[in-house]
């Protein structure tokens, strides 16, 4: 019924005694929603606080290379966008009832996480052994380091996170115990997480690169 | 949700993704062509707000939702994120040391 119907036409018990949605969304997927904005507010606090420390420093670094930092992150990108798409596909699957198909995609889309979180994972060790860390780098001032590794280690939590939540859930829909609104509102939360990544290449990548 | 909305989806999200590649190779270009700093800011930021709205809107389908849900959505997290401009007055105080005041 939920599949077919949408949630304001859904009236729980008696309708002289239960208004409508007056957002018309299931509960589960305004939470995440809710979530969503929660999280776009954190990211946006600490690209604020990124760009006042870089504002405000006169010897802010710009160390990233075109190769191989700025191809590494090309990679990563097409990466990210790629397994959203897969995503998607694995969201119309669920709403289509075809549960290998939704879990042959949603698994697509957690193994492309992966490969991300691998890569930004090699890129970080990369960094570290050049001589940054969280307070100091061989280039210019220590802040650069705090900043990029909590904003891109934030981001990078939200992937690892995203693709154990895919995981349970997919698994779980196989299995009944979940269903297609569920891996509707994982898919919102895997595109948000995609998007935030538009944010990052341009803001900390794009903007210190080395001339 | 219509089903014939549905039906589309596929075709808006591939749209979406090609759209998103492309800025992003678009940002990239820019990043080496020449300019000001500030320039190149708005340059990325207005970028990836466009990479953003489409995938918020397409993707995510926010523009199938209820106009109450899209403003609330929308309104609310744009509000902290301009109130948090507030404090870039102080950033460039640091910078040339010394308090507006003066």
């Amino acid at each position: 019924l939920e599949d077919t119907l949408a949630q304001a036409d859904i009236i729980v018990g008696d309708e002289e005694h239960y208004e409508r949605s007056p957002l018309a969304i299931p509960s589960k997927k305004l939470a995440m929603w809710l979530f969503i904005i929660a999280d776009t507010i954190t990211f946006g606090a600490f690209f604020v606080g990124y760009g006042f420390l870089r504002n405000a420093s006169t010897n802010w670094p710009t160390p990233f290379l075109f190769s191989p930092s700025i191809i590494n992150v090309m990679l990563m990108t097409f990466i990210l966008a790629t397994s959203g798409l897969a995503m998607s596909l694995a969201e119309r699957k669920s709403r289509a009832g075809d549960k290998l198909a939704t879990l042959k995609w949603t698994f697509l889309t957690v193994s492309l996480g992966l490969v991300f979180a691998v890569l930004h994972t090699r890129e970080w060790f990369g960094l570290m052994h050049e001589g940054m860390t969280i307070s100091h780098n061989p280039w210019g001032s220590g802040l650069f380091g705090a900043t990029f590794f909590s904003i891109t280690g934030l981001h990078l939590m939200h992937v690892i996170g995203g693709a154990i939540a895919l995981s349970v859930v997919a698994l779980g829909y196989r299995r009944g115990r979940y269903n297609s609104t569920d891996v509707e509102i994982w898919t919102l939360y895997w595109h948000f997480v995609e998007l935030v990544w538009m944010f990052v290449v341009p803001m900390i990548y794009l903007m210190n690169i080395k001339r | 949700v219509n089903e014939a909305v549905r039906a589309d989806s596929m075709k808006n999200d591939i749209i979406v993704y090609g759209a998103v590649l492309a800025i992003a190779g678009l940002q990239i270009l820019l990043a080496y062509a020449g300019g000001t700093f500030g320039h190149h800011v708005i340059e990325m930021l207005g970028l990836a707000t466009v990479q953003a709205a489409l995938g918020i809107l397409f993707c995510m389908h926010l523009f199938r939702e209820k106009k109450l849900l899209v403003l609330t959505l929308i309104l609310s997290p744009l509000l902290m994120l301009l109130l948090m401009n507030a404090f870039w007055t102080d950033s460039f105080r640091i910078i040339q040391m010394r308090p507006w005041a003066n």
